[in-house]
């Protein structure tokens, strides 16, 4: 097979010192992959033309799921008949990736076997993607990955993949156990990630801190922020060797001699200014701190989070399309995330049914919590406001009220108001 | 069918988490301590137990083959037991317990040549980014040709930690937006500039023409009949090329050569260090497709970052350094230039207009 397309601009992308994607693909394609060499000559000519070619969509699957498999079709197939078919598959990823060799070759000898040899490690929302397979092979791929232990993860209007950081595996400020969290919701909602029910796609992300390494509050719809309630925990004579230059500013995010300014790099920088340093002593007043987690960032051997842990629960992120950007805001300030996590499910099955019932098609939940307004979705929950859930309260004098709030209620008499108003 | 139904197996999920982890961390989890940056891409954990784990950083593609696979596989067998770990931004981990094992894995990344060290502190790490031109049917950019441009051209950002904190960049070949680009430091955006083209002898074969309709965001389609084809009409004032429709109607396809290009956004986090998580705003609009090295697009990439190692206080992401000089002095200091379409025109677009006299001149 080899190299069977000539490819002088892909070859640009072979030069300079990070890892070259081409160089890595023909290797795959010297390798005999017929889809691998036919990739690199369809992605030559779409460099020379400026427009993608891939054809609209594709409906592929497997049976028994309604999602999973991402279809896709060349729209030059005679020039590339090696990616005619180029589905993507989606393996559901152990939580926060971690792999032993034996179980990842697994999947590399399926997909070396029945695909392109091609994958994304990982995808955006953090399956194992298996990129370029034939519609005839899905079923049988299927059926040695599930053989294996290996599962699909979502697609379509559904329960995406829940994700998570690496948590307790190997930090030393996640306040939940995100990895049992998310393999938790992954376990108990299989039917509602494999089969769309939905308005439209749904995603769990959780980060064991407020620092957010998995992007919960930007990429999911439901963000789960492992977070505290008590004091943050000092150790007095490490700051005191942080201010002495014995320990590296930011555990060495600068380099192993940048010395830490107490007063100016952490008290100075605290968004709320309840930190001092007098006397070589540290002091938070913990009642006002927001446990932004800047001062534990930057000094992680004197300083660590409470231990009445828990998470805090945000709602609603997504990307532009249709209504606009947003974050996920505050739902649920503090919540205990033990397992069974039943206080918390409850919470999401109210949340689905509300979304379920009220959502348009392809509404995000965001875009229905605006539409409606976050009151009708606290409601819902049976949720009492509270001033943590917004950032100001509103400027604008459009209040709704219930008329059984107002004294008389709605129903009056243009009669009575004219006994004491003259027309 | 039957034959298909039998033996099926189905809802089984992932493995578990703890399957696949190295021993260390069975024996250590939810216990460690604190740790330590040794050097661009080397962390040091240390649990309460006394146990230290080394970690070792590396960027990847992302987009890679089992054979690249294949070679982590055999770095993670010769010294890691078998076990190593991908980040949320797509680099790969290897982890060791005692500094001999450190260097010999150090070397051998060396030795392999595209496993480069790094990503660590006050870094550029790996750039998130999504399919392009190698497997989507929406995109107005490529992925993987821009990202390799870009991270060649700050390598040395990658294996240093010389910035002042982390730059996070992201990469979105449409306005869909998947992944990272509307919360990043530094994003780069695949665009359109012209209305889709109709298809009107197909459309209604291939489209449903209310969702169609519902799926634009500023109402530029209506129902239409077309040489007595059923279709719709786009009033191309108000179409501002988003896609949208295209994603719900194959009809309706917009790519184009000279109209697609790249948008440059600045000064988006999610981390909730001192500020709040913010949005990333527009830098520049628009720079034309360049492949296969993208070079305006690298060179406004570059502008950006040494007018912030210039100009940014110590642990100021770019948006905190962008908000203390303000963002006329942004336009400024990069030389970008200001046009009406920074000026946002979508909705509550007022809530970003200047409603005060404090400016800078």
């Amino acid at each position: 097979m080899a190299i069977k397309h000539p490819t002088p601009m892909l070859d640009e992308l072979e030069k300079g010192p990070w890892p070259s994607f081409v160089t890595d693909i023909k290797r795959a394609a010297e390798a005999g992959k017929e889809a691998c060499a036919d990739l690199l000559g369809q992605l030559e000519l779409s460099y020379n033309d400026k427009e993608g070619h891939w054809k609209h969509g594709g409906i592929v699957g497997v049976l028994g799921y309604g999602g999973g498999v991402i279809g896709r079709y060349s729209d030059v197939p005679n020039l590339f008949p090696g990616v005619e078919h180029f589905h993507t598959v989606r393996v559901n990823q152990p939580a926060s990736k971690f792999y032993k060799t034996e179980r990842l070759r697994e999947i590399m000898d399926i997909w070396n076997r029945r695909g392109s040899s091609m994958l994304n490690m990982h995808g955006s929302t953090g399956d194992i993607i298996l990129l370029g397979a034939f519609t005839e092979q899905l079923e049988p791929i299927f059926a040695e990955l599930t053989q294996k232990g290996w599962d699909l993860g979502g697609s379509g209007s559904a329960l995406r993949t829940p994700e998570c950081c690496l948590g307790k595996a190997r930090c030393e400020w996640a306040c939940i156990d995100t990895q049992d969290i998310c393999y938790n919701l992954t376990q108990e909602y299989q039917d509602e990630m494999h089969r769309p029910a939905w308005p439209y796609k749904f995603k769990f992300k959780i980060s064991g801190c407020p620092n957010d390494c998995v992007a919960s509050i930007a990429r999911s719809d439901c963000s789960i922020i492992g977070t505290w309630r008590d004091d943050i925990r000092i150790d007095q004579a490490a700051v005191a060797a942080y201010a002495g230059g014995e320990i590296p500013a930011r555990g060495g995010a600068m380099g192993q001699g940048v010395k830490l300014d107490v007063q100016k790099d952490v008290v100075e920088l605290c968004p709320t200014g309840c930190m001092s340093y007098e006397g070589g002593k540290l002091a938070i007043n913990n009642r006002e701190c927001t446990r932004c987690m800047h001062c534990i960032n930057l000094m992680p051997k004197a300083l660590r989070p409470g231990t009445d842990t828990g998470a805090t629960i945000l709602v609603g992120a997504k990307a532009p399309i249709l209504e606009g950007a947003q974050l996920s805001s505050v739902i649920i300030p503090f919540i205990k995330m033990e397992e069974p996590y039943d206080e918390f499910k409850e919470f999401v099955a109210n949340t689905w049914d509300w979304w379920d019932e009220n959502g348009k098609n392809r509404e995000r939940i965001g875009e229905t919590i605006q539409r409606l307004g976050l009151q009708s979705y606290l409601d819902a929950l049976g949720f009492d406001p509270v001033p943590q859930m917004v950032k100001e309260p509103r400027s604008n004098p459009y209040f709704f009220y219930t008329e059984d709030e107002v004294p008389g209620g709605f129903d009056r008499d243009i009669e009575v108001f004219r006994k004491k108003h003259a027309r | 069918m039957a034959e298909m139904v039998a033996n099926r197996i189905t809802d089984i999920g992932p493995p578990k988490y703890d399957e696949m982890w190295p021993e260390i961390i069975k024996n250590n989890y939810g216990k460690w301590l604190h740790h330590e940056i040794l050097e661009p891409g080397v962390l040091v954990h240390v649990a309460e137990s006394g146990d230290k784990l080394y970690t070792v950083r590396c960027g990847a593609t992302r987009l890679m083959t089992t054979h690249m696979v294949e070679d982590y596989c055999k770095i993670a067998d010769e010294f890691c037991g078998g076990y190593f770990r991908f980040t949320t931004r797509n680099n790969v981990e290897f982890m060791v317990t005692s500094t001999e094992k450190l260097e010999g894995l150090k070397k051998a990344l060396a030795a392999a040549g595209n496993m480069p060290i790094g990503g660590t502190g006050h870094s550029v790490t790996n750039i998130v980014h999504t399919q392009g031109w190698v497997h989507c049917h929406t995109p107005a950019i490529d992925a993987s040709g821009p990202v390799k441009s870009v991270m060649d051209a700050l390598f040395d950002y990658f294996t240093s930690m010389k910035l002042p904190a982390q730059v996070r960049i992201a990469l979105a070949c449409c306005l869909n937006m998947c992944g990272a680009v509307h919360c990043s430091d530094i994003a780069i955006l695949g665009v359109h500039r012209k209305p889709p083209v109709i298809e009107h002898s197909h459309l209604d074969k291939m489209c449903e023409i209310p969702t169609t309709i519902a799926s634009c965001p500023t109402a530029a389609i209506k129902p239409s009949k077309v040489d007595d084809f059923k279709s719709v009409a786009v009033n191309a004032d108000r179409c501002m090329y988003c896609g949208n429709c295209y994603t719900m109607c194959p009809a309706m396809p917009l790519a184009d050569a000279d109209g697609d290009g790249i948008a440059i956004m600045v000064g988006g986090k999610v981390s909730n260090s001192k500020c709040m998580p913010k949005f990333s705003k527009l830098a520049i609009p628009y720079i034309p497709n360049e492949p296969p090295r993208w070079e305006s697009t690298v060179k406004a990439i570059t502008t950006i970052l040494e007018a912030y190692v210039s100009g940014a206080k110590r642990y100021e992401r770019i948006g905190e350094w962008i908000e203390r000089i303000g963002w006329e002095r942004f336009f400024d200091v990069t030389g970008f230039e200001f046009t009406k379409r920074h000026i946002d025109d979508y909705r509550f677009a007022a809530t970003t207009w200047r409603t005060s006299t404090q400016f800078k001149w």
